[in-house]
């Protein structure tokens, strides 16, 4: 690595090319074992799948950066998806804006939850939310009482978003749901870019006690970012019901594993404090390149999804603390020497002989 | 004496065993042979790999660090045996491969751990998702049984008397667990390292073995408790042991094992153990569904450690009142020069 090029960015910022670049890569090795792969039906059902993921990730990342998890993301978008589908069952006149807010303050207070015990009830993020992932799926259960929602029961506009298209090139669908998830992706990055409250977020993972001691408001922006996350979960409740129609009790079950996966691929750090939605992005896109291409790759088994899962994140936890730990010592060695020779340069100017 | 036993009383552990009497007294209302030598061992027997597997993972808690992986291993154990032994390998010859996957995944855990340097949470998340995986590869979607006799005999049949073998081995384990834990020095590092782990470093301690250690302790364990699984079930999926760290890790931490690592008795945790044996079975007797008592051992493992919080903040503010009662009474009426001067 040459110095010039640590001069220009921050050792982070190489996570997203190389990550870019293990995408490009992926495409590239299954574009040749797979006939056909670039066929508009299959990367549409890739966009498609993106989508819910993608929302939830967001979500995570909030949380994570502030050196919390939540787990509880899979049960609460299976509650909300269940609840809004049964209202809605019931009331077919409702109007989707208003089953689209009822979803997200479902999450909201699942969220909140999360939020109050972990912010300030002090119990480790962990221990609350792997409590919760239990505790909201059977509050679903009992609620649905083993009923399931069905598409014919739903209202006529819900079969009409899923291939609700904002634009198609050549068959190649920009869908509504993936809109969505962009837009929430994009407002995620430009919050933590700009915004104060994204900035703290960074600070409070980066160093907990010190954000405290700077009087940052921790217990109330990791309140915050757990509440955001139940919400973004509450909103992906509603596109599962919206994509699937058909909600059973194990609605999104096992979605938590895909998003923290994704997460922790797309070189979000578990210790908290470094990442971003990009990155995240690129996990997702990672994760969802590798579940659909298997499935079509001939000649290998679909059981070893997972298996493939979990080694992906072993190796990239472990490039992660490897090579960012390399890197940002060269980093800081390079910006030493440079504020070295600007002292020196200022030193001689000044006539203060050297190393006075 | 009265007063020690008071103390030992409004301690963490009486408070199980307080628990534990009020939940002993309903399901003995509702049973009245519950006491009975066949239903304690029922009562046992139906959560054996579960109460071997907490053994194991007090010692990573207490060692500040977490295991979510030992579910998946169970998992993975239980489905080596079997897929080994359906290839036509001999079963004792299968068992010991389960053990030694048991064990080299376990050190792969600990060596991330502990040489890497990452957190125990995403390497055993990994493991987490990845052992499941592999379990599914090697079983797939099918049920594999048709063990010998011998072996689901050892699962369900009584060894010694009405005891099977699953309980044998968990009461020399829990002896064992209890030796080494509180009266040994690996036990002691545990402890050392669980309160401050660049102290231990500092102090000459080998935080690298000692860690390496319990991960791969934990590992064997959770893959002889899969093993005991699959010869008390006499079949085995892919999905077998799903969800069991829940309960597992509510356990130890109901025990009174801090989350942060350092605190903790192995007899609070065989209390706890007892004690969500008896509460599930006690639900069940109330006829609460399978699915409610996860949600219910979900809602106890918060408590567990919300409880104690609050309890902590509530008697931090009662002392701080009690030490400003005290300052205002050293204080002198207004007028005179108060000796209780402010520094600086």
């Amino acid at each position: 690595m040459s110095n010039a090029l640590l001069r220009r960015i921050r050792p982070e910022q190489f996570r997203e090319v190389i990550l870019f670049l293990v995408v490009i890569g992926l495409l590239a090795f299954f574009s040749f074992q797979i006939d056909d792969y670039f066929n508009a039906r299959s990367v549409n059902r890739l966009t498609t799948g993106l989508a819910i993921p993608l929302v939830v990730a967001v979500g995570q990342v909030l949380v994570v950066l502030t050196r919390n998890i939540d787990l509880s993301v899979s049960s609460v978008c299976g509650l909300s998806a269940y609840m809004v589908g049964t209202l809605l069952t019931r009331q077919n006149d409702l109007h989707p804006f208003i089953a689209l807010i009822i979803a997200m303050l479902i999450g909201v207070v699942l969220g909140a939850i999360n939020g109050l015990i972990v912010a300030y009830g002090g119990v480790p993020s962990i221990i609350t939310t792997l409590g919760t992932l239990a505790l909201f799926r059977v509050v679903l259960v009992e609620f649905s009482g083993a009923r399931t929602v069905t598409t014919a029961d739903l209202p006529d506009w819900m079969n009409d978003v899923p291939s609700a298209t904002l634009a198609s090139v050549a068959g190649y669908d920009l869908r509504l749901m993936v809109g969505i998830a962009v837009v929430v992706v994009i407002l995620g990055q430009l919050t933590l870019r700009y915004l104060p409250f994204g900035r703290r977020l960074y600070a409070i993972g980066s160093n907990p006690d010190a954000a405290r001691t700077a009087g940052l408001p921790v217990k109330r922006d990791v309140f915050l970012a757990f509440t955001m996350s139940g919400m973004l979960a509450g909103l992906a409740g509603f596109m599962f019901l919206i994509r699937f129609g058909n909600i059973t009790v194990t609605a999104a079950q096992g979605l938590e594993l895909q998003v923290v996966a994704a997460v922790v691929v797309g070189g979000v750090n578990i210790f908290g404090g470094s990442g971003s939605m990009i990155g995240a992005l690129l996990g997702v896109l990672m994760i969802e390149i590798l579940q659909q291409s298997l499935l079509r790759w001939a000649g290998i088994s679909e059981f070893v999804k997972d298996a493939i899962l979990g080694l992906l994140i072993l190796v990239a936890i472990t490039a992660d603390a490897v090579i960012l730990g390399r890197l940002r010592e060269m980093w800081v060695r390079v910006r030493r020497q440079d504020r070295e020779r600007a002292q020196g340069v200022q030193l001689e100017e000044s006539g203060v002989p050297h190393g006075a | 004496m009265a007063r020690e036993l008071l103390r030992r009383l409004r301690s963490w552990e009486g408070l199980l065993l307080l628990c534990l009497l009020v939940v002993l007294a309903y399901n003995i209302s509702r049973v009245p042979n519950f006491l009975t030598m066949g239903n304690q061992i029922n009562l046992f027997q139906l959560g054996i790999e579960k109460a071997i597997v907490i053994l194991a993972m007090t010692f990573v808690i207490i060692s500040g660090e977490i295991d979510l992986s030992v579910a998946s291993m169970m998992g993975l154990s239980a489905a080596v045996t079997a897929a080994a032994f359906e290839s036509g390998v001999p079963l004792p010859i299968a068992i010991l491969l389960a053990l030694s996957v048991g064990v080299g995944f376990g050190l792969i855990n600990g060596y991330f751990v502990a040489v890497v340097g990452l957190s125990s949470l995403a390497v055993t998340l990994a493991g987490y998702i990845g052992f499941r995986g592999l379990a599914r590869l090697l079983v797939q979607d099918r049920s594999v049984g048709d063990f010998p006799d011998w072996f689901t005999d050892l699962g369900q049949r009584g060894l010694i008397g009405p005891i099977t073998l699953s309980i044998v081995i968990y009461v020399v384990l829990a002896i064992f667990a209890i030796i080494v834990l509180h009266f040994s020095g690996l036990g002691r590092l545990t402890y050392v390292i669980g309160n401050s782990a660049p102290v231990a470093r500092y102090s000459g301690v080998s935080v690298v073995r000692t860690r390496m250690i319990i991960f791969m302790m934990s590992g064997l364990v959770a893959s002889l408790a899969g093993i005991l699984m699959a010869a008390r079930l006499g079949a085995v999926r892919a999905s077998t042991a799903e969800g069991f760290e829940l309960d597992i890790i509510t356990v130890v931490l109901l025990g009174g094992v801090s989350i942060f690592g350092g605190v903790g008795s192995m007899v609070g945790v065989l209390l706890a153990t007892y004690l969500v044996l008896n509460l599930r079975n006690g639900l069940v007797i109330a006829g609460v569904t399978g699915n409610t008592q996860t949600g219910i051992i979900g809602l106890l493992l918060i408590l567990s450690v919300l409880l104690p919080n609050l309890a902590e903040r509530v008697r931090e503010r009662l002392h701080r009142r009690q030490a400003d009662a005290v300052v205002r009474n050293q204080e002198t009426p207004p007028g005179d020069t108060p000796w209780v001067t402010e520094p600086g």
